[in-house]
């Protein structure tokens, strides 16, 4: 319990919200690195998704790819970009593995949203004379977004937990408390900072519950997440 | 006109859908192609639209072939209504029904103003108009689907067992209107099922299919349950059981007419036009 308190009190302290590492600063890396990996992943899996999600060619390299992913440790594979790439360009290793982690979530967020809509439905469109291109705009992307947001946020939730070892490769965010505090033995350190990512991870989760539900198209019950 | 010309097609997992399939669908009639499941009168009802194309043999539309015409500008050109409706669940009534004259490039004003047009034509309430389809009855829907396929005013309509998924009341009633409308649009309609009887109430053409889209027989209500071309045919509509052999037996409550079973199907009645 003192460990606790201790933790609340180093949290607390006027001294951590000052400064070139003030926590205030931390969390805003933190977010920043989330939302730039979690912005180019999407630029990439997004649009793969939903292309494979359309055409359904390419569903088993998608789940090969996404099984494989997910099942990769990201500090490892961290260390490994490191070795690759060189010392030097330790960032970009980063921001290579938030990336990576990202990507999983948000392809398979993409192409089930498009596989979840009624064939039938599909046919229909199609037979009305919409153009491929129609049917994914007006059909498949806004009657799938529901679990692409559900894909969202479990790479969001991810990415902005795993982030923390980016204090590692000299990118700042919250894990540097935590890492100081190891190299240190100052546990209250450790533990305060580990609940600031804990609390950001939960805050971003429940907003992105709150989007999950308003983007249901109406008309539409929610699907079972 | 539509006209099916040594019509056949082979599907990926080689089962051959239509053998050499050769008929022609008059213009402002409506055709009933009718058989049991797998006998591909679905597929041949698609090739008019190019949701499915023919291995060999041409579909052609006042001797033009469809193969010719970009797919997606027949599409919008042809009437298409479905079994289960086949609704956008995420669009209202109204945008559902207007969909086509979006997409043919009416402003959505316009668009909206038709779609209330055709709620009326169908018997819908405008009440309705902004309701999605998971709020309405199978029997509503079926009307929004038949609405939505009216449109852009095609002269094909295009009906995939648009009436097996309802009750046998609202079935009726949808026969009945289906047959209002027709006589008051005059259509060229091609109408998809699997029950005879729904076939001779609806069609001034029915073409009986066997596995293959074989024609057993093709022709009025009239002519092939007054000449089955074979015993399969007769089997099919009844003839053999005696249900399309009614005679008059004479009751206390009036003349009845009465099939080979000896069940009262009707009554006899002086004037005809009272139906």
């Amino acid at each position: 319990m003192k460990l606790v308190s201790d933790a609340m009190s180093w949290l607390f302290a006027p001294a951590q919200w000052q400064g070139a590492d003030a926590l205030s600063l931390l969390l805003f890396q933190q977010l920043y690195l989330t939302a730039m990996a979690i912005a180019i992943a999407s630029a990439i899996a997004i649009p793969a998704g939903w292309a494979i999600g359309h055409t359904g060619r390419g569903r088993e390299i998608a789940v090969a790819i996404s099984g494989a992913a997910r099942a990769v440790p990201s500090f490892g594979l961290l260390i490994l970009l490191v070795l690759l790439l060189g010392v030097l360009r330790k960032p970009a290793a980063g921001g290579i593995t938030f990336v990576l982690l990202a990507i999983p979530s948000l392809l398979a967020g993409a192409y089930t949203g498009c596989e979840a809509v009624d064939r039938s439905v599909i046919d229909a469109a199609r037979a009305t004379g919409m153009s491929e291109w129609q049917i994914l705009r007006k059909v498949e992307i806004p009657l799938g977004l529901p679990l692409l947001v559900g894909g969202l946020r479990s790479a969001v939730l991810q990415v902005v937990s795993t982030v923390t070892i980016a204090a590692y490769v000299n990118l700042g965010g919250l894990g540097l408390p935590i890492i100081t505090g190891i190299a240190l033995q100052r546990y209250d350190m450790v533990l305060g900072g580990s609940l600031v990512v804990a609390l950001l991870a939960l805050a971003l989760d429940a907003l992105l519950a709150i989007i999950q539900r308003a983007v249901a198209p109406k008309g539409v019950l929610r699907p079972a997440s | 006109m539509i006209e099916y010309t040594h019509v056949s097609k082979r599907f990926a997992d080689g089962t051959e859908a239509v053998k050499d399939f050769n008929l022609v669908i008059p213009s402002r009639k409506l055709t009933v192609l009718v058989g049991s499941s797998g006998c591909g009168k679905t597929t041949l009802l698609r090739m008019v639209n190019r949701m499915v194309e023919p291995t060999s043999g041409t579909v052609s539309i006042d001797g033009d072939n469809v193969a010719g015409r970009p797919a997606v500008t027949l599409r919008r050109h042809i009437g298409y209504v479905m079994q289960n409706a086949g609704l956008l669940p995420h669009f209202t009534v109204a945008r559902n029904i207007a969909t086509v004259p979006r997409l043919l490039g009416s402003s959505r004003r316009a668009a909206h103003a038709r779609a209330l047009e055709l709620m009326d034509l169908v018997g819908l309430d405008p009440a309705i108009a902004e309701r999605y389809p998971s709020q309405l009855s199978g029997g509503q829907q079926q009307r929004v689907g038949v609405a939505r396929a009216l449109a852009a005013d095609p002269d094909i309509l295009l009906m995939d067992e648009p009436f097996g998924a309802v009750d046998p009341i609202v079935r009726a009633e949808l026969q009945r209107e289906l047959s209002r409308l027709q006589h008051e649009l005059g259509k060229t309609v091609v109408f998809v099922t699997h029950d005879i009887d729904e076939a001779f109430l609806l069609g001034d053409q029915v073409a009986i299919l066997t596995a293959g889209a074989h024609i057993e027989q093709v022709g009025s209500a009239n002519a092939i349950i007054g000449h089955p071309a074979n015993d399969f045919v007769a089997e099919f509509i009844g003839a053999e059981h005696g249900s399309r052999a009614l005679h008059i037996r004479e009751t206390g409550t009036g003349r009845m007419l009465v099939d080979g079973n000896g069940r009262t199907r009707g009554v006899l009645v002086e004037d005809g036009s009272a139906a």
